[in-house]
């Protein structure tokens, strides 16, 4: 009696191989448009007082980095960040200089550490949406002093725990970007 | 997950080519975009182009995302109401809220009155918004303070026009699209604002401070004489803001002044007018320089 064949056994991770092929157009596009997504999402739902919300593109951009390199060139900060800098209300060039310089830390980064936990990521994203906060903070003009730092501090939070779900977010969005679609020959 | 072979060093050459551009271009990046911070933190109305036209591409999908922003606070409004003592409450709460920052604000005018009568006959009569919109949202993740309303060019705003909510001052014009326009903020860092106590005609400055709070500070220093809950106005001088406009409530009493709380909160704004300058010719001969005659 012949055995049923296995249903799985003609599909990979990203769906059917038969007569489906990964999009290059997607593989390449998914990335860049969801960081651009992210930045303007800054702008559109809440309104605030204080600043509260993540540098969402900046996540965005790590959370890509971090977890599928190769994906994005050493050159990315610069079209992403001009795009940033046009919604973010501070100086123009603050993105545009702080995602390059991020782009150019995880490169030195990842010669050194080139097998990473996702703790370690997120320890090395937390270190760096830090930093952008601190600078950004210098760069925006305002007079430093106790009660912009205070003000920061939720923003950090926030940022830094919402990290994990910007990783799942990103971990969804590269299933979507290699999903297998019809080819037709 | 580990990096990819690319960058590895290899035997050919275009892949080492290719690998060196890309630290070369990201260098390049980073030193421009270095440039450009310097240039825009000098001139910070430099690039204000280029961020109007992103803005008014945007526009429609800001304003969509505006009304719903209006309408999920009022249906968390109404939910907090059942909870509390049923739906009205919030909304009594919300009217009784803007009845105290009336009373304050018809004091202020009453004292205005009295003033003016002994100026002989100057006109207060109240000008015509230049436009009503939404406020359709702020920088809500960088440090400076700007909101974003869905009027500009096309509708007449200007440059240095203020903008209130029906409770109070929301802020001031900073750079003006097509159809939106960049605010300044009252709780940024780089706003000031001449303002005045009613009862007593205390006279001070309240000053962003980057976080949701003013710095009020008393122009005559002596003994302090405000207290918690003191509410002040505009005082007009400037000309940009008309005299008699809510603006923040004293909760903390310090030294040489008060914190205080802005009365038009930006994240409970829905919508805005914008107004005209109140004393346009005064501004006007404010930035004449003092070595330039102002009569011919």
């Amino acid at each position: 009696m012949i055995q049923r064949i296995n249903p799985k056994a003609r599909h990979d991770a990203y769906g059917s191989r038969i007569n489906r092929d990964h999009s290059p157009l997607r593989a390449t596009i998914v990335p860049w448009v969801s960081i651009l997504l992210a930045s303007l999402l800054q702008i559109l739902p809440v309104a605030t007082a204080l600043p509260i919300l993540p540098p969402l593109g900046l996540m965005m951009l790590l959370g890509w980095r971090l977890f599928q390199p190769g994906v994005l060139p050493v050159w990315a900060g610069f079209p992403l960040g001009l795009f940033d800098d046009l919604f973010s209300g501070q100086p123009f060039g603050s993105a545009i200089l702080l995602f390059s310089l991020a782009m150019l830390a995880i490169e030195l980064i990842e010669r050194r550490l080139p097998w990473r936990s996702f703790a370690l990521d997120w320890a090395i994203a937390s270190g760096i949406l830090t930093a952008y906060l601190l600078a950004a903070v210098l760069f925006s003009g305002a007079p430093p002093g106790l009660p912009v730092a205070v003000a920061m501090v939720p923003q950090l939070l926030l940022s830094l725990l919402l990290f994990p779900i910007i990783a799942r977010m990103v971990a969804w969005l590269d299933r979507l970007r290699l999903r297998r679609v019809r080819v037709v020959r | 997950m580990a990096p990819s072979e690319q960058r590895r060093s290899s035997y050919s050459r275009r892949a080492q080519y290719g690998v060196f551009t890309g630290y070369v271009l990201a260098t390049a990046g980073a030193l421009l975009g270095a440039a450009l911070l310097a240039l825009s933190l000098w001139r910070p109305d430099s690039f204000s182009g280029p961020r109007n036209v992103a803005r008014d591409t945007v526009e429609p999908a800001v304003q969509a995302t505006a009304a719903g922003r209006a309408e999920g606070k009022g249906l968390f409004d109404t939910i907090g109401g059942y909870f509390r003592a049923g739906s009205q409450n919030a909304e009594l709460r919300k009217e009784l809220e803007i009845a105290r920052i009336r009373l304050a604000e018809a004091e202020a005018v009453a004292q205005e009155n009295v003033r003016l009568k002994q100026l002989l006959e100057l006109s207060t009569s109240e000008a015509e918004p230049v436009a009503v919109t939404r406020f359709v949202g702020s920088s809500a993740a960088s440090s400076r303070r700007f909101g974003y309303i869905g009027a500009g060019r096309d509708e007449g705003v200007e440059v240095g026009m203020p903008v209130r909510s029906p409770r109070g001052v929301v802020g001031r014009v900073l750079e003006v699209g097509a159809s939106t326009a960049r605010v300044l903020l009252l709780t940024d860092s780089q706003s000031v604002l001449p303002v005045r106590r009613p009862e007593g005609d205390v006279i001070a400055f309240a000053e962003g401070r980057g976080d949701s709070l003013l710095r009020i500070r008393l122009i005559n220093l002596g003994i302090n004489p405000l207290k918690k809950g003191d509410m002040f106005v505009t005082s007009g001088t400037g000309g940009y803001y008309r005299p008699g406009t809510a603006v923040a409530i004293v909760t903390e009493v310090t030294d040489d002044g008060a914190l205080a709380q802005i009365v038009s909160d930006p994240a409970a704004t829905d919508y805005v007018s914008v107004q005209p300058v109140w004393q346009g010719e005064t501004v006007a001969t404010a930035q004449i320089p003092v070595e330039q005659a102002i009569s011919e």
